[in-house]
Formats: C-alpha cells, sequence, structure tokens
C-alpha cells in the first residue's frame, strides 16, 4: 500500500511530545560552555558542534522518515523543502523558508525564521569565531547522509516494498555552511546546504541471478 | 526581498523582552541533545564518579540561570530566603517550568535533619536512558542534581546534591531520588534565624 501523503510539520508538532523550549536552549548553551573550556579552541567547539549534530543526524531521520510519512524525496530540492518546512518544525517547533537555489538545484539556502538555540545569549569578544548554532548543521548533513532517494526507481517492478526501500536508500553527501548568524552581527541566521553527491548504497540482498 | 528573516535584531541581548516562557521543542530534540551531551562527557572521563560530576557541573550552569530567570519572571523580582520556601520553590516552580509538572514528591530525611529528598518516577532526562551493567549505579539524574544545586546555590544555600535510583516495588523501573544535603553554615542560619523569630514573640 503506498504510505499516505507527508503530513504537515504543525500537525506532527502538535501530536508528539514536547518540553519548554527553555530548559533545551540552557542545556544547549551548558553544552557549548563545558565544550569552551574543554577545548580552547573555539574551531575545536565548532567541529565538535558539527559532529555532536552529525550523531544526531544519523538517527533523527529514523524518527522523522516514521513520524512524517515521508518515505521518499524525489530529488535534492523537495528533500530540502521537506527539511526546512516539516523536519524544523516537527523537531524544535520552528518555521523555516527555502531559498537562493542556483542553476542546477545543487544548493540553496535554509532561513530560520525562529531560533530556540540562542535565546538569553551573547557572544563574547573572545567567542567571536564560535558558530554557536553549528550543531544544527551537523545535524542536517548527517540526516541527509541516511537519506532515502529514488535514483534506482527503474527496479521498483521487481521488488516488494520493503525491499524497494532498503534498494533505494541513497546517501546525500552535502556540505552545511552558516552564511548569516544573528549572534555574529547579521540579520538572520542562514545556512547555506550544498549537495556534493549523491552515493546509492550498496544492494543488502544475495543476487539470485 | 527574499531571504530577510523575521528575527528582530537588538543591539544587546538585555534589551530583548524575556520570553513568557511559553515556547516548546520536541521532546526527543531534547533527548538527542542530552544524550550527545552525556556521550561526550563519557570520552572525557576516566570513571563514573567523574563522569556524574561533569553532568552535574552542566547542570549547575542550567541551575544559576533558572533562578535568575524565574525571580524576574515568575516572582516579580523577589527570591526566597527561607530554607523551606526555596526547596519547595524547586519543587513546585522550577520543577514545573523544566519539567512541565510539580516534582513527584518533597521529603524531609528521616535520618538526618539537613537533609531533604525530591523524587520523581520518571525524571525527564532518565526517559529513554538505560544504564549499561557495567556502568553500576550512574544516574543520568546528576544533571538534574546539579541543576537543584545550582538554583539553590545562587539562592545562598549552599547545598551537596546527587541523584540515586531507587527501587520501587512492583515497578520495573526505579524512581530517581535527588537527595539535598545542606552545607552545615546553611542549618546553622535557620536555626539562628528561627531562634530570632522566636525571640520576637
Amino acid at each position: 500500500m503506498p504510505p499516505a501523503g507527508p503530513r504537515s510539520g504543525d500537525a506532527i508538532f502538535a501530536s508528539v511530545e514536547r518540553v519548554n523550549a527553555e530548559l533545551f536552549t540552557l542545556t544547549y548553551g551548558a553544552t557549548v560552555r563545558q565544550l569552551l573550556t574543554d577545548l580552547e579552541e573555539v574551531e575545536e567547539v565548532n567541529k565538535q558542534l558539527d559532529q555532536m549534530g552529525y550523531n544526531i543526524g544519523i538517527r533523527l531521520i529514523d524518527e522523522f522518515l516514521a513520524k512524517s510519512n515521508v518515505s521518499r524525496c524525489v530529488d535534492f530540492k523537495e528533500t530540502a523543502e521537506v527539511i526546512a518546512k516539516v523536519g524544523f518544525k516537527m523537531f524544535l517547533g520552528i518555521a523555516a523558508t527555502v531559498t537562493n537555489w542556483d542553476a542546477d538545484g545543487t544548493c540553496c539556502s535554509i532561513i530560520l525564521d525562529d531560533n530556540p538555540l540562542v535565546d538569553f545569549v551573547e557572544l563574547p569578544d573572545t567567542c567571536q569565531g564560535l558558530y554557536y548554532c553549528n550543531i544544527l548543521s551537523g545535524v542536517i548533513r548527517g540526516a541527509l547522509e541516511m537519506c532515502l532517494g529514488r535514483d534506482i526507481a527503474p527496479y521498483l517492478k521487481i521488488v516488494t516494498d520493503t525491499q524497494y526501500l532498503a534498494f533505494t536508500k541513497v546517501s546525500m553527501k552535502t556540505e552545511v555552511t552558516w552564511l548569516r548568524d544573528v549572534l555574529r552581527g547579521d540579520d538572520a541566521y542562514e545556512l547555506q546546504v550544498k549537495l556534493l553527491k549523491q552515493v546509492p548504497e550498496e544492494y543488502p540482498y544475495k543476487d539470485d541471478e | 526581498m527574499i531571504g530577510v528573516g523575521k528575527i528582530k535584531q537588538y543591539s544587546n541581548v538585555l534589551d530583548k523582552p524575556l520570553s513568557k516562557g511559553k515556547q516548546e521543542v520536541s521532546l526527543s530534540a531534547f533527548a538527542f541533545l542530552f544524550s550527545e551531551l552525556v556521550q561526550y562527557n563519557q570520552t572525557q572521563v576516566d570513571n563514573i564518579a567523574e563522569l556524574e560530576r561533569r553532568l552535574e557541573d552542566a547542570g549547575y550552569a542550567v541551575g544559576a540561570r533558572v533562578l535568575e530567570l524565574l525571580c524576574h519572571r515568575e516572582k516579580g523580582n523577589r527570591r526566597e530566603t527561607r530554607l523551606l520556601g526555596i526547596l519547595s520553590f524547586v519543587h513546585s516552580t522550577v520543577w514545573k517550568v523544566l519539567f512541565g509538572k510539580v516534582a513527584d514528591s518533597l521529603e524531609k530525611g528521616t535520618e538526618h535533619e539537613d537533609e531533604y529528598m525530591i523524587s520523581e518516577k520518571e525524571l525527564l532526562v532518565n526517559r529513554f536512558i538505560s544504564i549499561p551493567k557495567d556502568m553500576g549505579t550512574f544516574n543520568c539524574g546528576a544533571f538534574v542534581a546539579g541543576i537543584v544545586r545550582g538554583v539553590l546555590d545562587s539562592a545562598g544555600f549552599p547545598a551537596v546534591v546527587t541523584a540515586h535510583f531507587v527501587p520501587v516495588e512492583g515497578q520495573q523501573r526505579p524512581r530517581t531520588t535527588i537527595l539535598i544535603k545542606f552545607a552545615e553554615e546553611v542549618g546553622a542560619l535557620s536555626l539562628t534565624r528561627y531562634s530570632s523569630t522566636q525571640r520576637m514573640l
């Protein structure tokens, strides 16, 4: 049976368990502060935050797919829209907009309308190089690496539905960077997501032929 | 213009109006973040005690800020100055804001005068955590213990706060008890206050 259409981010957010955003904000703040104390170098902290985000992303994608009914995205363009409209809403309760597409559809910007990570935050002079929200870029990168695409669609007829899902798992390697950051004096939070390459995962079953 | 964010800019974080605290994020988002916090700290330590201490430190930073925030927002810039007052503030106000509910219980220790316990059947941070056997009595509630210590300490009631699993009959999962042992001077302080009130009577 084909899955029902994707659910809206609002509907999912309304149905999942939620916690006070301040607990989340302050816990994230405590995490960043701990990293700054331990690692000392701001650059190292950026890296560690990205890594933590990546770890989250590769696990979060399962919950995302399970709750959103988005079983596969046709292309990178659709995927980006889904991240912005459903993903951000479902986990952080915020809306995001996709814009600034390049000509061949492999690079775009995600602009956050709100950002629960940065309440109460101001960067001191010593942390000017810090990408405070770098965990978010890691999450997107991680989730897309585990994303499902539809690049091997011709095989569709010969396999069952479950096999199809496993079959068409396409990992999207991306590069995610901050273009604008309010904490660093810009007027918005803007993440650039650039598709580097799509790698079909290996066929997991024994070939009978 | 395309791509102009809706976020209002403030030159200073203090100019920004204090949020009402009604915003929410999904529990999973918090659980993912917390799990990363724990896993990162695991790479920084050699033993369980150290891990608990580091989680407690992280929680302390949260607690100190929660006290400040809530005193402004919920209590009209007033802060509790009595021992029982601050304890019930932690048990009800702080718990309600952070975890969406009042803590299950607040009790006085039976063996020691200066000990209090806040118990929770299923502590939010432990919801998705199961402790591997080789980690013994480790409890991620150390983070919450740190929050409690942060609130108490910043309010002028220094204490040692620890988190423990307590098995409950008929329940598969143990509850978590946050044990608060006040520093000696706190006991002495409330005693002096008590006797001076008595004298006034």
